[in-house]
């Protein structure tokens, strides 16, 4: 159990920050094979019999425990596609760290595709954190398409950070939410594309219930020919609050499509869209090259504070 | 010390050419506090930004500490201690005042020793340190710190370019503290403040008056200071206590 190459330890820190094994539970899977599992009193993760997957099951109120699920990947011209199930229990506060890692040396595409269904309970807090990291200098692309789907009970609330900064040259991101009364979730997404890089974001989050809202939040940066599109829908079904935001910082020959939407059915859903597409303002370079910085220097410190 | 010779900058508008800076000679000696100043439009923030590497001179040299850094790209001339405060700071998405004053100071400052630098321009350190320089501070937080990365820097030169523009009368009141304080500490190093302001121009060792682009006159304050009464500094001075700013600055 828990044999990692010197690869896959690098992986886990770019996705997990994990350097040892993790405390708590968890369930590291590596090249399509469980690697490593551990279950706690509270929180229980076995696999599916019909599909490739897991089931984490988290008891209700308990409280500041986590679960890491991280994925590896090493092998070149590996596809696969993985269903994990979360149900949060009520009144529970624990958080999810996921994340896939791959390295494609070879001239094969490895693709990783993970279906996440959360199912919140009632007045439950749930913190996922999901990094996407490639690597590799094989011509084989390395792509990762996940889907996640959000159930939020009444008065629970659902944080989301979607992080995918470096080396994935292809990625469909599809995230569905329903919230029911005072429910909340908060998605920040930072997302940067180089290359010829390809990366699609698409949320749909419905506000069925009095009093939840929803903030959705993207900051990215496309550089050299790569192309992304955020596509950001709230659906407003009752009095409830929603807000959108695309901020994109546009670089080289790189292309942005923002596509914010809103779809209010209810004459106090209040629902609000932002985006913005620019490049680095010349006066932020020359500050920061007025304090010693070169100019490529100012530009990495720009963006790796918008991204942060 | 600073020293500029036959410094000269034109822009070409709509094919005429358009003299901004006309051979300019000045020298800011070591342990001084000099005063540009001059009425709208005289050239005064193009001198600075000259001076720092931001615009490129048509003719002339700028020499700082015996270097002819006239070629020299601004990162050049702040590493080898030219630091600049702008009129209207900038603002950064992400970048929190913590890590501006890390950039400025060059080193991995921890966070008590950056609050010294923000205590020194009278704000409460522990509230801004982590916050982000971006839209949600005001125009008077955003100059002070701007101030803070200037005064981190601990630069040979520092130069200021209308730190008033902005800021509220008591911000002001303040930042006059500030410049005394840093008058008080300067040996071997100067500091060139833009101004219009009478009170600033009260704590100058030396003034140049700018118009349309040269100089029209130099000296040691108690010199040229009488010659300004009267003229453009007193009616901004009326504006700014009547508003609470210095609005028509």
């Amino acid at each position: 159990m828990l044999k990692l190459d010197e690869i896959q330890k690098r992986l886990l820190r770019e996705v997990a920050d994990l350097h040892q094994v993790p405390e708590g539970a968890y369930n590291i899977r590596s090249n399509g094979q469980s690697a490593g599992r551990q279950s706690t009193a509270n929180i229980e993760i076995t696999s599916k019999t019909d599909v490739s997957g897991l089931e984490v099951r988290i008891k209700p109120f308990t409280k500041n425990e986590s679960v890491h699920i991280p994925v590896v990947m090493t092998e070149s011209g590996m596809k696969e596609v993985v269903y994990n199930d979360f149900y949060v229990g009520e009144g529970a506060d624990v958080v999810i760290v996921a994340g896939c890692g791959i390295d494609n040396c070879g001239n094969q595409d490895s693709q990783h595709d993970g279906i996440h269904r959360f199912f919140v309970g009632k007045n439950a807090k749930l913190k996922y954190v999901e990094k996407h990291y490639g690597s590799g200098e094989g011509s084989g692309k390395r792509i990762l398409n996940p889907g996640t789907e959000v159930y939020q009970e009444k008065g629970s609330t659902v944080e989301m950070e979607m992080v995918q900064i470096k080396g994935v040259d292809d990625t469909k991101r599809t995230t569905t939410a329903r919230l029911a009364a005072g429910a909340k979730l908060l998605v920040r997404e930072r997302l940067m594309t180089h290359g010829e890089q390809n990366a699609v974001s698409t949320y749909v989050v419905t506000l069925d219930g009095p009093d939840a809202s929803a903030d959705v939040v993207s900051r990215s940066v496309a550089r050299d020919k790569s192309f992304q599109k955020f596509d950001a829908k709230i659906v407003g079904n009752a009095p409830c609050h929603g807000h959108t935001e695309c901020d994109s910082i546009i670089m080289d020959e790189g292309r942005i499509l923002a596509v914010p939407g809103l779809e209010a059915n209810h004459v106090d859903a209040a629902l609000v869209h932002e985006a913005a597409i620019g490049k680095i303002a010349g006066e932020q370079i020359v500050k920061l090259m007025t304090l010693g910085l070169t100019e490529q220097e100012a530009e990495e410190q720009i963006i790796n504070g918008f991204l942060q | 010390m600073l020293n500029v010779t036959n410094l000269s900058f034109s822009v070409t508008v709509d094919g005429k050419r358009r003299d901004i800076i006309r051979q300019v000679d000045l020298t800011v000696p070591d342990g001084k506090l000099v005063v540009i100043t001059g009425p709208n439009g005289s050239g005064k923030s193009t001198l600075a930004k000259l001076i720092a590497g931001i615009e490129t001179p048509t003719a002339g040299r700028v020499i700082f500490n015996g270097e002819d850094v006239t070629a020299l790209p601004i990162h050049e001339r702040a590493r080898r201690g030219i630091a600049f405060a702008f009129q209207q700071p900038v603002r950064f998405k992400g970048i929190r005042v913590l890590d501006l004053i890390r950039i400025a100071t060059g080193k991995s400052l921890s966070a008590a020793d950056a609050c010294e630098y923000l205590s020194a321009v009278g704000l409460c350190a522990r509230e801004y340190i982590d916050r982000e320089v971006n839209a949600s501070l005001s125009g008077g937080e955003l100059k002070r710190i701007e101030i803070a990365t200037v005064l981190a820097r601990g630069a040979g030169l520092s130069i200021f370019d209308e730190p008033e523009a902005g800021i509220d009368l008591w911000s002001f009141q303040n930042l006059i503290a500030v410049f005394q304080k840093m008058r008080a500490n300067i040996q071997n190093s100067s500091i060139l403040v833009i101004s219009h302001q009478e009170r600033i121009l009260n704590i100058a060792d030396e003034i140049v008056v700018l118009k349309d682009g040269a100089i029209d006159r130099q000296g040691p304050r108690q010199a040229i200071l009488p010659t300004l009464t009267g003229t453009m500094d007193l009616g901004c001075h009326k504006q700014m206590n009547a508003q609470g700013g210095c609005a028509g600055c």
